[in-house]
């Protein structure tokens, strides 16, 4: 009974931090562009004249989206149309399961893993998952009966089929070293040292790996160096017939995408929840000092660091967005076949020559 | 292969460039949060209901029709402003002023201000100084039409 409640706890704990943190990346998207930008950003949403630098916007978005007329068009598939902005939004959902948030509490004698379920295969599940999210974008193209729409979807659709060759392979490398596919082990393995000093997180096992499962990583969140099947304002994307909080769902999938990918950089390439030095009871330097702590603030420290982690890469990614403009078609065909898949072909046999010396 | 790579760095240098940007303006604003003021603020935006940019002192702002010593409008109805006005929105009826050093002033003086383009060009014509545009009153705006159909009650001042 128990573990039921300890998994139904985990369930709503790690669903709240995941939307929470979607719901308030729209803040930071506003925001950091307004900063890079010399401008203020959104600060006007308030509640009784309180406004704390806008951190009610969101709500107002909420809000706005929800009481907006969700229109469905006479001449679309009702039913297809209406499942596409769930079809995403769950697929992306439910990748959150595999994440490691940290390594484990023990509470009233129990030893709680902080993981909602630790797969064997939980790189493969968030992989493919991600890759079932195509079928969203499809079904709104299909869906909506508009050739616009028909045409964003398919131009999304090829776009994320070529990019997930180069995501795939370029994990080849990262799995050749760690000789697993669970993500759980995947981080105790990176909380070891190179050469003593050296924490041994993936990006310094794996270089070339790491810049191009960025990059594929980057085109999988169709945003703006990518935007192709969306392109909101010049060539029309494959929600152009979505309104209110259909379309809103696929926008919050946009932004789910961004913490997904945030959490995989930071779980595969760079040591998930793992602090330099720091083991299960304190940090060890390698200059020789201690410092242990108890078990509590070490856990702190493990979810801190990890999310940390992805607020980074969330902040990296946003800042990408806001610097680049779209790539066209052409070279962003080009850049998934001719560069990346051959790099990361290259990455594969050189990791493997590595290896066998 | 070369240019890939050129093309590459200056991929990084782009945002490196934005996250200079970001940063800088991110210190600016957090210092000016904490109080300590500085040369310059993290943005350059003036938040306008609250706080207002000066006007310059050319600045052409809501008209006005300069007073005598007691008090009637120096006007003395020559209409050089309704006919050079481009937009055609002064009226003016003359009327005889018993003083014979005046001879004439306006009983009504009448600005169309949605017509007005605040082109100025009836504060030059104006032989008497008697209109001047210097109030510093630019927000000009009414519920409908007629609000905006100021007369010489509302101009004098």
């Amino acid at each position: 009974m128990s573990d039921i409640l300890i998994v139904l706890f985990k369930i709503m704990g790690t669903l709240s931090w995941f939307l929470t943190l979607t719901l308030y990346l729209t803040w930071l998207e506003r925001k950091e562009s307004a900063v890079m930008q010399d401008r203020v950003g959104a600060n006007r949403a308030n509640i009784l004249g309180l406004r704390i630098i806008g951190l009610f916007q969101p709500f107002a978005d909420a809000i706005k989206m929800i009481f907006k007329e969700d229109f469905t068009p006479r001449f679309s598939k009702k039913f297809l149309h209406m499942m596409a902005p769930f079809v995403s939004f769950f697929f992306v959902a439910v990748t959150i399961t595999a994440v490691p948030f940290g390594d484990y509490v023990k509470i009233a004698g129990k030893t709680v893993k902080l993981q909602i379920l630790d797969f064997n295969v939980g790189l493969l599940f968030i992989l493919a998952m991600l890759s079932l999210g195509i079928y969203g974008v499809i079904l709104s193209g299909w869906g909506s009966r508009s050739r616009f729409s028909l045409i964003g979807g398919m131009r999304g659709a090829a776009q994320i089929i070529s990019y997930e060759v180069a995501l795939g392979l370029s994990l080849i490398g990262l799995i050749m070293v760690y000789p697993t596919l669970k993500l759980s082990s995947m981080v105790h393995f990176q909380g070891e040292m190179i050469l003593g000093f050296i924490p041994q997180w993936g990006v310094f096992l794996q270089p070339l790996g790491f810049i191009i499962f960025f990059f594929a990583a980057l085109a999988e969140t169709k945003r703006v160096p990518f935007d192709l099947p969306e392109g909101e304002s010049e060539i029309i994307g494959f929600f152009a017939e979505y309104s209110g909080l259909k379309w809103g769902l696929f926008m919050m999938t946009d932004f789910m995408e961004i913490i997904i990918i945030s959490t995989l950089i930071t779980t595969l390439f760079f040591g998930g929840w793992q602090v330099p030095w720091l083991a299960a009871d304190g940090f060890h330097f390698p200059w020789g000092g201690e410092w242990l702590l108890p078990h509590w603030i070490v856990v702190l420290f493990q979810v801190g660091a990890f999310n940390i982690k992805v607020f980074f890469f969330c902040w990296l990614q946003v800042l990408i967005r806001w610097t680049y403009p779209r790539y066209r078609y052409d070279q962003l065909m080009d850049l998934g076949w001719k560069l990346l898949v051959p790099l990361s072909l290259i990455n594969i046999v050189g990791t493997g020559i590595v290896m066998s010396l | 292969m070369i240019r890939v790579l050129g093309n590459f760095i200056e991929i990084i240098r782009g945002s490196v460039i934005t996250a200079r940007h970001f940063i800088v303006n991110m210190w600016f604003h957090i210092v000016n949060l904490l109080g300590i003021k500085t040369q310059r603020k993290g943005a350059v935006t003036i938040q306008y209901p609250e706080e207002k940019k000066e006007l310059a002192y050319r600045h052409r702002s809501l008209h006005r029709l300069v007073k005598r010593e007691n008090g009637k409008p120096r006007c003395v109805a020559c209409m050089l402003c309704a006919t050079v006005c481009p937009s055609d929105c002064i009226y003016v009826e003359a009327a005889e002023d018993p003083d014979p050093e005046i001879q004439k002033y306006p009983s009504q003086f009448i600005i169309d201000l949605s017509r007005c383009c605040f082109c100025g060009f009836c504060v030059e014509a104006c032989p008497e100084d008697a209109i001047r545009m210097d109030t510093s009153l630019i927000e000009v705006a009414g519920d409908n039409r007629d609000a905006l159909v100021y007369d010489k009650d509302n101009l004098l001042r």
